[in-house]
């Protein structure tokens, strides 16, 4: 039942595999499973995200998604009794060596959550600055402005707040607080952009923003995106993976990895096409 | 974008922040080791300074007796004192709970529980200047009916007296002192009180008291056993009221409205200290030691009914 | 409670004027009473109480029938548990400010009692005191306080955590005068018997302030959300800095509220002070030699010991009391307006 992102076709893997000759920011997990304490949540992935895509990640609610893209950037593990086997290389480098500390993982593989959450006692500015202002003290202020100023047109917000930097971040509208966090993740440069979720708690207008957002972030970016909506995993996203569960208290596992159109309209996998036709989930 | 020049294992990046972390994480732990010093050296210097009190042969102590002579009416007087005080202000706290969260305009609410913390906030001293100035003096006129009418109880054997410095007085004013810690607990539980519940019942044709007493009280019991140990334990410890209000004479009586009454453990202290010296001071010490181990197990016993969840 | 058993049946309902009516009624008789004869006002107010709810729940039992009528009886006695729990309160703040404002006056707040037997004088060496005693406590149990509230709430897990906590309520309850022998017995020990000094003051009010302090961080700090911590560590921030530069700011007005109301319990303090800082007519400003006066040991002292005549003493004490009353609201109201403008709406929106 489980399908391996190895069984794709071969013309496929070939453009992956040169795509990862090239550069060198995919990630490649290999064996990965996800413990809570003794309860295996997430069992042997083996997957490629390819540089500079975006990568979605569908399947029914408590199949592992979220805790599958928390253990790209090592922040399942902030949980207490949370560990992980297996290897995951943000080029080439395995994050889970007994040598890496997270906090530098972290700095490449930033987040963007569910909910929007810019720090509450900051201005819009410095709730961009915040990453660079919290992790090097010394950054002439100049510099600070057009990290701020790129980081905003990044996220397609200057223009709406560029007249009210100073005030306070929990003044602005729910898909504007999601761009604002958006923009906090991309100020400190990341290789890697993971969403879970992002635009579950935004209106659909906000929702169109965000997903358009994603085709020009992914540009400078990789971006890995958990997505509840199937629309929203054909639309915004390159490659699509799968998660299923067997059945209660069994791990999530990945199911099938693809191109996004083949995922929608010919998946290989039974699994995947009774869950994209709405048959479950 | 560039590639990066810091890898993961690149120890600029990682040890600055391991370092803060343990730093900081030993500084919140070692405050916490604090206070679990701070404690066994209060029980520590109070049985040091007591040794010699507890061990003296009985002519050395004052009033030519033994240790448990010398402390047994002082323990009597405090928990008369606090018997009192928990007797008046347990149903008088409950009765201001329920009143601010069942009874009182919902919009008025957050100023009645200011007002009731208020009494919370006066120091003890004022207190004590205000029952021996205000209160004594306009009980007089009950506790002397008390005796004429009464006498035939223990309680109210008499004479009254005629200052109003009296057992009663202070059980009265240290129940003044406890209730709004008492009410606030029992008011933060009974607000949680299942809304379902509570309007369920209304809506089965429930006159709102017994909609209370058939859902709020039984859901507030446990906080109100809870509470009252607490005020219990507050009533044990208070000092200055009992020292400036009470006309004392160490005898050990169940007597509340005349001029011979016990003194608390915590009043005696604040009364001897200042000119004690030598055994005195130790016996006093170790009076006080008696007064901790007396409100420690009252303490526990209260945490141990309704667990932390509650503020005191 | 057999509910069923009776019915609701009366159509006929006591008027909404009607309760109101027989307490005017009462509280007429009431005044009318004690002006005439010479019986106990609070005794004809209780009495009057009683008849009233009587006559009210007769009335009502009669046309309403039982159950209502027992409910207007509640009605009427938790009212009722209300205003005499209010009416010390008021009687309170009346008399303090009545009697205290007798020398509420320009020399009570700048001279001390140097010198002085009998009238004049003034408490501004029990104030100077009280703010040394009451600012070096604060200093030690701030920082010890807030620390401790952060390792329970971010990092303690297991069985040191578990003492600490257990310990902070056990601390919580130590009586005043207790925690005050604890601190002179410490000092006793090193600097010998009879030693008075104002730190030694400082040590016991910290005592009784840690608890409040760590209680009420603590419970500021679980109302931060983890979402911000979540958003800090994303952005690669380590957990010190989380916390010192996202979580600690987010909760600073809860923590100051917090010491505020820790503060303005330990200002009134009085019987660990009797027993670790002395009496002393002259202003003392260092705390390590020599005794300190506070507000509220003087408080007590002028009016147990005072000379010949009293007036004077008795006068000095209740406005030492008046001003004790002043800080302690205006702390108090400080502290909620801290709360209402930083609270947990700003956390929360």
């Amino acid at each position: 039942m489980v399908s391996r992102a190895t069984a794709q076709p071969a013309s496929e893997k070939s453009t992956e595999n040169s795509m990862s000759v090239d550069g060198n920011s995919c990630i490649e997990v290999s064996d990965l499973n996800l413990y809570y304490g003794t309860f295996r949540a997430v069992a042997d992935v083996n997957m490629t995200i390819p540089r500079h895509k975006a990568t979605a990640l569908i399947g029914a609610s408590g199949c592992g998604k979220s805790t599958f893209l928390r253990s790209l950037n090592r922040m399942h593990e902030l949980v207490p009794g949370a560990r992980a086997e297996g290897t995951v290389e943000l080029d080439g480098e395995d994050v889970y060596a007994p040598t890496v500390d997270p906090v530098a993982v972290r700095r490449r593989v930033g987040m963007v959550f569910q909910a929007p959450n810019p720090f509450p006692t900051m201005s819009i500015y410095d709730n961009v600055a915040a990453g660079l202002k919290l992790n090097r003290s010394k950054i002439k202020k100049s510099d600070l402005d057009d990290v701020v100023e790129r980081s905003l047109r990044g996220a397609n917000l200057w223009e709406e707040v560029k007249d009210r930097l100073g005030k306070s971040g929990m003044g602005l509208s729910g898909g504007q607080q999601q761009r604002l966090c958006i923009a906090r993740a991309i100020a400190v440069e990341p290789e890697v952009l993971l969403m879970d979720e992002p635009a579950s708690a935004l209106d659909p207008i906000s929702t169109l923003a965000i997903e358009d957002l994603v085709q020009e972030l992914k540009q400078n970016y990789t971006i890995v995106i958990v997505t509840h909506n199937m629309q929203q995993a054909s639309r915004a996203s390159d490659i699509t993976g799968f998660f299923n569960i067997d059945g209660a208290g069994q791990p999530g596992r990945l199911i099938e990895m693809d191109r996004t159109d083949k995922i929608f309209t010919n998946p290989a996998n039974k699994a995947t096409e009774d869950y994209v036709s709405g048959r479950f989930g | 974008m560039s590639a990066r020049s810091d890898s993961l294992t690149n120890s600029k990046v990682t040890r600055p922040s391991r370092a803060g972390d343990r730093l900081f994480a030993a500084l919140a732990a070692g405050a916490g080791i604090t206070i679990l010093a701070v404690l066994a050296g209060v029980a520590l210097f109070l049985i040091i300074k007591s040794w010699p009190a507890l061990t003296a042969p009985a002519d050395e102590l004052p009033g030519n007796q033994s240790f448990l002579e010398f402390v047994w009416p002082l323990a009597f007087g405090t928990l008369l004192s606090a018997g009192i005080a928990i007797l008046v202000a347990v149903p008088l706290a409950v009765g201001v709970a329920l009143f601010i969260t069942n009874f009182a305009p919902r919009k008025l609410v957050p100023m009645l529980s200011a007002l009731v913390d208020l009494l919370a906030a006066i120091p003890s001293v004022i207190y004590g200047l205000w029952g021996i100035a205000i209160l004594g003096p306009h009980s007089v006129g009950l506790q002397r009916w008390l005796y004429e009418h009464l006498d035939f109880l223990p309680f109210f054997k008499g004479p009254a007296s005629a200052t109003g410095r009296t057992m009663l007085v202070v059980g009265v004013v240290l129940a003044i002192m406890i209730l709004p810690i008492i009410s606030a607990i029992v008011r933060e539980v009974f607000s949680q009180a299942p809304r379902s519940l509570r309007e369920g019942s209304l809506a089965l044709g429930a006159t709102r008291w017994e909609m209370i007493r058939m859902v709020v009280l039984p859901f507030g019991r446990p906080a109100i056993i809870s509470a009252t140990m607490l005020g219990l334990g507050r009533a044990l410890g208070e000092t200055m009221a009992v020292a400036i209000i009470l006309s004392v004479s160490g005898i050990v009586t169940f007597n509340l409205i005349s001029s011979s009454n016990p003194t608390t453990i915590a009043a005696n202290i604040a009364l001897n200290f200042p000119e004690s010296s030598g055994i005195h001071v130790n016996a006093l010490i170790a009076s006080g030691l008696v007064l901790f181990g007396i409100t420690l197990v009252v303490n526990i016993a209260a945490r141990a009914i309704i667990g932390r969840g509650v503020k005191a | 409670m057999e509910i069923a058993a009776q019915a609701l049946p009366r159509n006929r309902r006591v008027p909404s004027w009607g309760p109101w009516a027989v307490y005017a009624v009462a509280l007429v008789l009431v005044v009318v009473l004690s002006r005439a004869t010479d019986l106990n006002v609070a005794l004809l107010a209780v009495v009057g109480a009683i008849l009233a709810g009587a006559a009210v729940y007769l009335w009502s039992r009669a046309l309403e029938g039982s159950r209502r009528a027992v409910d207007r009886a509640a009605t009427l006695a938790v009212t009722s548990s209300f205003v005499v729990a209010l009416v010390p309160l008021v009687s309170l703040l009346v008399t303090v400010i009545r009697r205290g404002a007798e020398r509420f006056d320009v020399t009570f707040f700048t001279h001390s009692l140097r010198n002085v037997v009998g009238e004049g004088g003034g408490a501004v060496h029990a104030i100077v005191g009280t703010i040394i005693i009451t600012g070096a406590a604060a200093v030690v149990s701030i920082p010890i306080g807030i620390l401790t509230a952060v390792y329970l709430r971010e990092y303690g897990r297991g069985k040191l955590a578990a003492a600490v906590t257990f310990f902070v309520d056990v601390t919580a309850g130590i009586p005043s005068i207790v925690a005050g022998l604890f601190a002179y017995a410490l000092f006793a020990l090193f600097l010998g018997p009879g030693i008075r000094l104002g730190i030694i003051g400082s040590v016991a009010l910290a005592v009784l302030m840690i608890p409040i302090i760590v209680r009420s961080t603590e419970e500021i700090l679980r109302i931060v959300p983890n979402s911000l911590r979540e958003a800090s560590y994303a952005l690669g921030v380590p957990k010190w800095k989380t916390i010192v530069r996202v979580v600690l700011p987010t909760a600073l007005g809860g923590i100051i509220t917090g010491v505020m109301l820790a503060i303005a319990r330990v200002v009134g303090e009085t019987a660990p002070l009797l027993v670790t800082t002395g009496l002393i007519t002259s202003v003392n400003t260092n705390p390590f030699a020599g005794r300190m006066m506070n507000l509220s040991v003087f408080a007590y002292f002028q009016y147990k010991t005072p000379g010949v005549p009293p007036e004077p003493y008795l006068a000095r004490a209740w406005a030492a009391a008046l001003t004790l009353i002043i800080i302690v609201l205006v702390l108090y109201f400080v502290a909620r307006l801290v709360s209402l403008r930083y609270g947990r709406t700003e956390i929360q929106r």
